[in-house]
C-alpha cells in the first residue's frame, strides 16, 4: 500500500484532490480504491471544457472485476485530462497518486467546497475502519 | 462462518487479496489477476481449489446409480481412471450442479462438485443413492491444487517419484492416475493442459511450496474466472442453475439421450427439445471499450436476453461474455451498458484455445 501524501484531500468515495499552486485541482482515485478494484482495464474521462458539479459522477474507471464512477470533489471546469490513461489504465494501479491522475478542475468555489473533503489522517482512519 | 482451506496461511503469506467465495475465504489475486492469467496461458500457474467438494461413491450398484443421477452417460467410462463431465438435473431438467465423475473401480466412483452447492448436492446425491445401496462419503480431508498451463505438466513431473512420473506422463486427457499419495487428474478449468491434483491436507502445503519453487505461479480465483470464460467453460450459479436446462446453457453436448436410460430430468429435456423454441446461450465479443458484466440486458430483434458471465479478456484485450438470448439470435446484438446500447458480436466459442484467439474472435 502506498503512503498517503500529506497534501491531498479525499472524498469518502475514494477520490483524491490536490490543490495546485496555480489554484487548479488535480483529481484521481486513491491507492486504496485501485487495490479494491484490482487490475484496471478501461477509463472513461470527461472532456476538457466540461462543467462539473461537486459530488456528480464525471468519469468511470473499470477493472476486470467492476466498474466504478468517479465523482468530482469540487465544482468547476475541466481544464485537463490525463490522455495517456485510456491506453494505459494500469498506470492507476501502479501510481494512483502520481501518473495515475485522471483530470484537472479549475474550481468555482474552492474555499467552501474543500471544507467538505477529508484530510489524509481522516481518510486513513476511514479506510482502516472499512477493512474491519 | 467462513471456511478456510489448509493453504489459507500460505496464501496470506504470499500477499494474497482474500475474498469470500461461496462461504470460503479464498485468494482472488496475489497482486495482479491479469499477470496471473498470462502466467497460465504462457507458462504455468496453480490454483488452490481445495474448497471444491470431493465425494466418493462405493457399492456394487454405483454405476447403475450414476446412470440414473447424471445427464451424461457414465457408460462412456470404460477404463479405470477415466473422467466424465456431466450435469446433475432435477425432475424438471434444471441443473442442480455440474461435476466431474471419475471411474476408479467396478464399485468405486469419485465425483467432484462445486463448493457453493455442496450442501444441496450432498443431500440430493444421498437421497437418490438410497435406492441403490450406494455409500456416499465426502472427503473433506483432501485438498486440491490445479496446476495449469503449457508447461504445467512438465513442472509437476519433476516433483514425482520415478514410478508415479511414468504413470503421470502416460495419462491421457480427462483421466487420472494415483501415486505418491496423490490423485493426479489431467483435467482443468482454464483451457490449458495441466493437472488437478487431489492431495491429503497433510501434504498440501509442501506440494504447493515445491510447485512454487519449480516456477509455478500462484494464481487466484480472479484469473481462474477469466481463463475459464476465455476457454468457453460455464460457471455454475452464473451461467446456469435450477431454472435452466442444459439446452439453455449450451451444455447439450453433455446430455446423452442413450436408448432406454431413465436419468432424472430426461422427460423434461426431451419435451423441451421437441418444442425447440427455448432460449440459447451464445458467446459475445465487444469491440468497443468497456466491459460486459453479469446481469446487463442484451437487445435482440426477437426480444431481450441477458449477460451471464461477462468480463475483460486479458488474452484478447477486449470484453467477452456468455449471454442467454431468444432462439435464433445471431449477427450483431446490443448490450445495455449503464444505459448506453453498445454493439456486440455473436461468436462461436471457446474464445481462446492453446493460448491464442480463435479465428473470427
Amino acid at each position: 500500500m502506498q503512503e498517503i501524501p500529506g497534501d491531498l484531500k479525499f472524498m469518502k468515495s475514494h477520490e483524491w484532490a490536490r490543490v495546485e499552486d496555480k489554484g487548479t485541482v488535480t483529481v484521481g482515485i486513491s491507492d486504496h480504491a485501485q487495490g479494491l478494484l484490482g487490475d484496471l482495464v478501461y477509463v472513461e474521462l470527461p472532456s476538457v471544457g466540461d462543467t462539473v458539479k461537486a459530488g456528480n459522477a464525471v468519469a468511470v474507471v473499470e477493472s476486470v472485476k467492476a466498474a466504478s464512477d468517479v465523482y468530482a470533489p469540487v465544482s468547476g471546469e475541466i481544464v485537463a485530462i490525463n490522455e495517456a490513461l485510456p491506453d494505459k489504465p494500469e498506470t492507476i494501479n501502479e501510481d494512483a497518486y502520481g501518473d495515475g491522475w485522471l483530470f484537472v478542475i479549475k474550481p468555482d468555489n474552492l474555499a467552501e467546497e474543500q471544507e467538505e473533503l477529508l484530510g489524509p489522517d481522516d481518510y486513513a482512519e476511514l479506510i482502516e475502519n472499512e477493512d474491519d | 462462518m467462513t471456511q478456510k482451506t489448509i493453504l489459507n496461511d500460505t496464501h496470506r503469506a504470499l500477499g494474497a487479496k482474500m475474498v469470500d467465495f461461496g462461504g470460503w475465504d479464498m485468494p482472488i489475486n496475489y497482486g495482479s489477476q491479469i499477470e496471473e492469467h498470462h502466467a497460465v496461458r504462457r507458462d504455468a500457474g496453480m490454483f488452490d481449489v481445495s474448497h471444491m467438494t470431493v465425494v466418493d461413491l462405493r457399492g456394487a450398484r454405483t454405476r447403475e446409480f450414476l446412470r440414473r443421477l447424471l445427464a451424461n452417460s457414465v457408460d462412456k467410462l470404460k477404463a479405470p481412471g477415466k473422467a466424465l463431465y456431466s450435469c446433475m438435473l432435477d425432475e424438471r431438467g434444471g441443473v442442480i450442479d455440474d461435476l466431474i465423475v471419475y471411474f476408479l473401480g467396478d464399485d468405486f466412483f469419485r465425483v467432484v462438485v462445486n463448493a457453493a452447492t455442496r450442501e444441496k448436492d450432498l443431500a440430493w446425491i444421498q437421497t437418490q443413492a438410497k435406492a441403490f445401496d450406494v455409500a456416499v462419503s465426502e472427503r473433506p480431508e483432501l485438498a486440491m491444487i490445479a496446476v495449469q498451463g503449457p508447461n504445467a505438466r512438465a513442472k509437476v513431473f519433476g516433483l514425482l517419484s520415478p514410478e508415479t512420473r511414468a504413470k503421470a506422463e502416460k495419462v491421457g486427457k480427462f483421466a487420472a492416475v494415483e501415486g505418491d499419495g496423490l490423485f493426479i487428474a489431467r483435467t482443468g478449468y482454464t483451457g490449458e493442459d495441466g493437472f488437478e491434483i487431489v492431495v491429503p491436507e497433510a501434504q498440501a502445503v509442501e506440494l504447493w511450496n515445491r510447485l512454487k519453487d519449480a516456477g509455478v505461479a500462484p494464481a487466484g480465483l480472479g484469473a481462474r474466472d477469466t481463463l475459464r470464460l476465455e476457454a468457453g467453460m460455464n460457471l455454475y450459479g452464473q451461467d446456469m442453475d435450477e431454472s435452466v436446462t442444459p439446452w439453455e446453457a449450451n451444455l447439450g453436448w453433455t446430455v446423452a439421450l442413450d436408448e432406454g436410460r431413465d436419468f432424472i430430468g430426461r422427460g423434461a429435456l426431451e419435451k423441451q427439445k421437441a418444442a425447440g423454441d427455448h432460449r440459447v446461450m451464445v458467446g459475445l465479443v465487444m469491440d468497443e471499450k468497456g466491459v460486459l458484466r453479469h446481469g446487463q440486458r442484451v437487445v435482440t430483434p426477437s426480444g431481450d436476453g441477458e449477460i451471464l458471465s461477462g468480463s475483460f479478456s486479458p488474452t484478447l484485450g477486449k470484453s467477452i461474455a456468455f449471454a442467454r438470448v431468444p432462439a435464433g439470435s445471431s449477427g450483431t446484438l446490443q448490450a445495455d451498458i449503464r444505459g448506453k446500447l453498445v454493439p456486440v458480436r455473436v461468436v462461436k466459442y471457446p474464445f481462446v484455445r492453446d493460448g491464442k484467439a480463435i479465428d473470427g474472435i
